[in-house]
């Protein structure tokens, strides 16, 4: 099993402080596996996958990203972080660059990529997304929806083989998540590793390989959704479960 | 139906320049009243000042025709009702203002300089000028091209640096402070800001001593100390150590003003970047310090005015910038009591530089906002 795993999290634990937020967590993600990670707000989701990429120190445990294993050696986190895209809840675009600017950049200075072979590199990346016609706009002429999968398109420029989701439709109106979730269907249809942090019930049944529910700083429950959504075990499951649902 | 949808124009009243005056000058009678209040101080005001200033002054010649050589030539020394401002004094002394006591001989030196350094400033002032790749380059090597124009070497006879004055001391001082504290400050924030306790400590020990102390003291402690610090038998000229302290003095000011601007970044730019893989230098480079510097046009705008209406300081440590060439003006029995014409010379010349340099950050502002916030495209 952990063979063919790309992601590896063993006995992970860390604290803000006093808070013991991660709590000796276990998750095995093998390649292309699609994982949508849900739970109440605090529960350390969030805290998770940041650090898979190391936005966030772990203190106890072991993470391994695709061979890599997160120490403290910055050589590996770059190494890391060049494997793994990331998607925010807040989009973070940069404000000051154009679209396009926002796409090339990384290619271009961290992958020494030619100027013109990024520039079509974006282009194709923002034909994914749909949004080819932004590109010379600046993120604070788009909708929200529009920033989103423009910085999806961001992450992708860089040939990600993991993509971590942090609950990428929280902060949108509602009539735009779908155009958001349908380019991430798109991505998990097209064999991207995933994990996404989402409450958005509907699109984890449609792409999910597995569920895994967390609570108070520890995974409650793993299993396929259908399992999950139909025949879960755990009470607190149920409880989340009834009260997602019955919104 | 056809009359509901005929455009409605707004009231006249309220339009036009009639409009402008009844809403902003006269929109109720206390409004009124000060408007006229205000009118009234103007037309005793306007008048006077430019008739001081223009119609009855002495440019070169006085009332009766002579040329005037000194202050009893003045129109208004000789006859109290007739003359007002005196401005033979600048015409006279014109050169000194400029160049101080710079050798006749080797003067077109500065004027090339002060030339070069309207072109260096170009491309730096106006972003779309046609080739300005190239422009900037000169804009890069110009500081080099100045120094050897000005001190001498490559060739030119040297100029030692007590015979400069004046202008071009005031312009050396302020341009050559500015230019160097910004990178010198980028680099403090960003040393304060730094995860390093060593470094963070540092720079921020350095910050903390340089504002605590007045810039009159540094300039002593520049002059005075500063050689004890150098190896024996180098001597250091005394407008580099100036110079030195200026820098310094307004380094540690322009890193408090980007670490402010550096603050207003949030935390979500810097994990973007990170997990783009950036490293550090590149995440600062290409998304911090370009939001940051915007955000911070303004207070550093302010520091810089400040600093360059600050170097008349250096009068005390006895170099002759534009205002202590005006003050030894004053000092010479020719022009004796003639101050209102210098002091006011002086502030004007300040003035045109100051406000020139806050034009220039309102325009970039207007600028830079169009492309961050909605705008057209």
């Amino acid at each position: 099993m952990s063979e063919e795993s790309i992601i590896s999290l063993k006995n992970v634990n860390k604290w803000f402080g006093d808070f013991h937020v991660l709590q000796d967590v276990n998750l095995e993600v093998k390649k292309k596996e699609r994982i949508v990670v849900c739970g109440p707000s605090g529960s350390g989701k969030s805290t998770m996958i940041r650090c898979i990429n190391r936005l966030e120190e772990h203190q106890e445990g072991s993470i391994v990203v695709d061979g890599i294993e997160l120490t403290g050696n910055l050589k590996n986190i770059d190494n890391v972080r060049k494997e793994v895209g990331m998607v925010f809840q807040q989009f973070n675009l940069f404000p000051h660059l154009s679209v396009k600017e926002n796409i090339t950049l990384a290619p271009i200075w961290v992958k020494k990529m030619p100027k013109a072979e990024a520039e079509e590199l974006a282009m194709r990346q923002l034909e994914i997304v749909k949004i080819p016609e932004q590109a010379n706009k600046y993120p604070g002429q788009l909708s929200g929806g529009q920033q989103q999968r423009v910085a999806i398109a961001r992450s992708l420029a860089m040939n990600p083989n993991i993509m971590l989701f942090d609950e990428p439709t929280s902060a949108l109106d509602p009539e735009m998540i779908k155009e958001v979730l349908d380019v991430m269907v798109d991505l998990a249809n097209g064999g991207m590793t995933m994990i996404v942090v989402t409450h958005e019930m509907g699109f984890a049944k449609t792409v999910a390989d597995r569920m895994v529910f967390m609570d108070e700083g520890k995974i409650v429950e793993e299993a396929s959704p259908d399992k999950f959504f139909n025949n879960p075990e755990s009470d607190r499951t149920k409880l989340f479960l009834s009260q997602i649902l019955h919104q | 139906m056809n009359e509901m949808n005929e455009v409605r124009k707004p009231p006249v009243a309220t339009t036009g320049i009639i409009g402008w005056l009844r809403i902003n000058l006269f929109f109720n009678w206390t409004n009124s009243l000060i408007t006229l209040f205000v009118i009234y101080c103007l037309y005793q005001f306007i008048p006077w000042i430019l008739d001081w200033t223009i119609f009855s002054a002495d440019f070169k010649y006085n009332y009766l025709g002579e040329q005037i050589t000194n202050q009893e030539m003045c129109s208004r020394n000789l006859d109290p009702e007739n003359g007002g401002a005196c401005w033979a004094v600048i015409y006279v002394r014109f050169y000194q203002f400029i160049y101080g006591f710079y050798p006749k001989v080797e003067v077109w030196r500065v004027n090339l300089a002060y030339f070069m350094l309207a072109f260096a400033l170009l491309p730096l002032l106006y972003t779309k000028l046609p080739y300005r790749k190239y422009f900037l380059y000169f804009t890069y090597i110009f500081p080099v091209i100045a120094y050897f124009l000005l001190n001498g070497g490559l060739g030119f006879t040297e100029v030692s640096t007590n015979k400069w004055g004046g202008l071009l001391v005031t312009l050396v001082l302020g341009c050559t402070g500015i230019a160097l504290a910004f990178p010198i400050g980028i680099m403090l924030a960003l040393g304060r800001r730094s995860k390093l306790p060593v470094i963070s400590m540092m720079c921020t020990l350095f910050i903390e001593f340089i504002r605590g102390v007045p810039l009159i003291t540094l300039l002593f402690f520049g002059m005075v100390m500063l050689p004890l610090f150098l190896p024996e038998g180098i001597d250091m000229d005394g407008l580099v150590r100036v110079l030195v302290a200026v820098t310094l003095f307004q380094s540690a000011y322009m890193a408090e003003v980007i670490r402010g601007g550096l603050q207003a970044i949030p935390p979500g730019q810097y994990e973007a970047a990170k997990s783009l893989g950036m490293s550090y230098w590149r995440m600062n480079l290409l998304i911090i310090l370009p939001q940051a510097i915007r955000i911070s046009i303004p207070p550093i705008v302010n520091t810089s005015i400040g600093l360059f209406k600050d170097t008349t300081l250096v009068i005390i440590v006895g170099i002759l910038d534009l205002l202590g060439i005006g003050r030894g003006t004053l000092a010479d029995t020719n022009w004796l009591g003639l101050s209102y014409e210098i002091y006011f010379f002086v502030s004007l010349v300040f003035f045109i530089f100051t406000f020139g340099m806050s034009r220039y950050s309102l325009y970039l502002e207007k600028k830079l906002k169009t492309g961050i916030n909605m705008g057209a495209d």
